[in-house]
């Protein structure tokens, strides 16, 4: 059976690796190619890259650090921020990397999505949504996660599985950074909502928030950053504590 | 020792490049039909769509080139769905080199499609698979699929049993990613080199 996946996350400006509170307060936790072999050697299933400065400051992401990467990384891994063209996306996958995650972009331009699973294959499409909690309703917020959209997270989601998504990384920003636990209703929402593999990110601070997040909120995968850049959690301690839960990891 | 590596601008060729470099091993990158024949072994990526993957192919001649091979030749995730007679996505005419029909996976609530991620393997035979066992994990992503067969040479399960990887005569295929399957996958990728 095909086993639940840990995602280190590289939240990446100018060429390092910096991670924050809600999307703000940047810490700085090191250089990615040597973090990102780090944790491919440590077991980590796949990893995702984010260039977190590229949509608002529409800085082109950064193909020469994905060569870097792939040139070492025998695992899979994604890369998004600021992708707006199909040019952006061939230029990221020639120079390696397995997965793109388009954000604002799919939110502007419904069918760019469409088209890039047309021309590219979904395997390699990951529609990334940054959702906020508002009273009782989860909303889809765009331009790292500045903006309001007015439209609401599942419908979102099931509309852009529907255009052609392999994948969606699902971000709650009122749980990112903030160690309390994923949202597990909008991950359950989610997950039973569309047909394709969800990523559930944001809020992960102990083991037990993954175990809930793949049992309570049906999660294919779960993505992390401070705990596993800041030492906080190793990655063959957590899948030894996920298997001995009773969830299927790759050890 | 030469390595060739199909260039039809279909696949995500860099990662195999790269997967080969780790391994000390330099590749071509080629359409060119005499750099192919006279290579030790050929690697074939595929990434996309089987439609317009086979007509990459055709545009390039390699349709009628690549059946033609006959050092140890490596199809991978779509390279090796190509090898078959049919596949249902977008009702595609294949290179017909083995005797399966790609279908696709129907999701339900606990199997999701794409099939993305790690499995295991079982069922190994064949020299690809030698120092490997079911224990074993490697990466998948892919909406089709090729049935188990008599040419099926490892399984793995989403949740029925599917071909992981194929054999006839020279051609081999893995449905899985060799090149993105951390250790396990090298060590399948240096047992090609070594065929």
């Amino acid at each position: 059976m095909v086993k639940k996946r840990l995602i280190p996350c590289l939240d990446v400006r100018d060429g390092r690796t910096v991670k924050g509170v809600q999307f703000e307060g940047l810490r700085d936790a090191g250089d990615p190619v040597a973090l990102a072999a780090r944790y491919a050697r440590e077991g980590a299933d796949e990893l995702v890259f984010l260039d977190i400065t590229a949509t608002n400051q529409r800085r082109k992401p950064l193909t020469e650090l994905v060569r870097e990467v792939a040139r070492v990384l025998d695992i899979p891994f994604t890369v998004g921020g600021g992708i707006g063209t199909v040019a952006d996306v061939e230029a990221l996958l020639l120079s390696g990397a397995d997965k793109v995650s388009i954000n604002s972009a799919a939110l502007a331009r419904p069918a760019f999505v469409a088209d890039l699973a047309r021309r590219f294959g979904s395997q390699c499409i990951v529609v990334a949504v940054d959702a906020r909690r508002v009273a009782d309703e989860w909303q889809v917020m765009t331009r790292a996660g500045t903006v309001p959209t007015g439209r609401e997270a599942v419908a979102w989601c099931r509309e852009a599985a529907g255009l052609g998504a392999g994948e969606l990384l699902l971000t709650s920003m009122s749980h990112d950074g903030t160690k309390s636990g994923f949202a597990l209703d909008l991950t359950r929402a989610v997950s039973d909502a569309v047909p394709v593999p969800v990523i559930a990110s944001g809020g992960a601070g102990q083991p037990a928030d993954f175990t809930d997040v793949f049992l309570a909120g049906g999660a294919d995968a779960a993505l992390a950053a401070s705990i596993f850049h800041f030492n906080e959690t190793a990655i063959p301690t957590l899948k030894a504590y996920l298997h001995a839960a009773g969830i299927p990891m790759r050890q | 020792m030469e390595i060739a590596v199909v260039d039809y601008r279909g696949g995500n060729v860099q990662s195999v490049l790269f997967a080969l470099e780790r391994l000390g091993a330099s590749a071509t990158l080629t359409a060119d039909p005499e750099t192919l024949r006279k290579a030790d072994k050929v690697l074939f990526p595929g990434e996309g769509e089987a439609a317009s993957a086979m007509d990459a192919l055709r545009m390039a001649g390699l349709d009628v080139v690549l059946p033609t091979l006959t050092q140890p030749f490596l199809g991978i995730c779509l390279g090796m769905q190509l090898l078959g007679q049919h596949s249902e996505e977008n009702d595609t005419t294949m290179l017909g080199l083995l005797p399966f029909n790609v279908q696709r996976f129907v999701p339900d609530a606990s199997h999701k499609v794409p099939h993305m991620g790690w499995n295991n393997l079982q069922a190994l035979t064949g020299p690809l698979f030698a120092g490997l066992t079911d224990a074993d994990h490697v990466y998948f992503v892919h909406s089709y699929y090729a049935p188990v067969g008599e040419y099926t040479t490892a399984q793995a399960a989403h949740p029925a049993p599917f071909s992981a990887a194929v054999q006839r005569g020279n051609f081999h295929g893995v449905q899985f990613h060799t090149e993105k399957s951390g250790a396990v996958g090298t060590r399948i990728l240096a047992n090609f080199l070594s065929l």
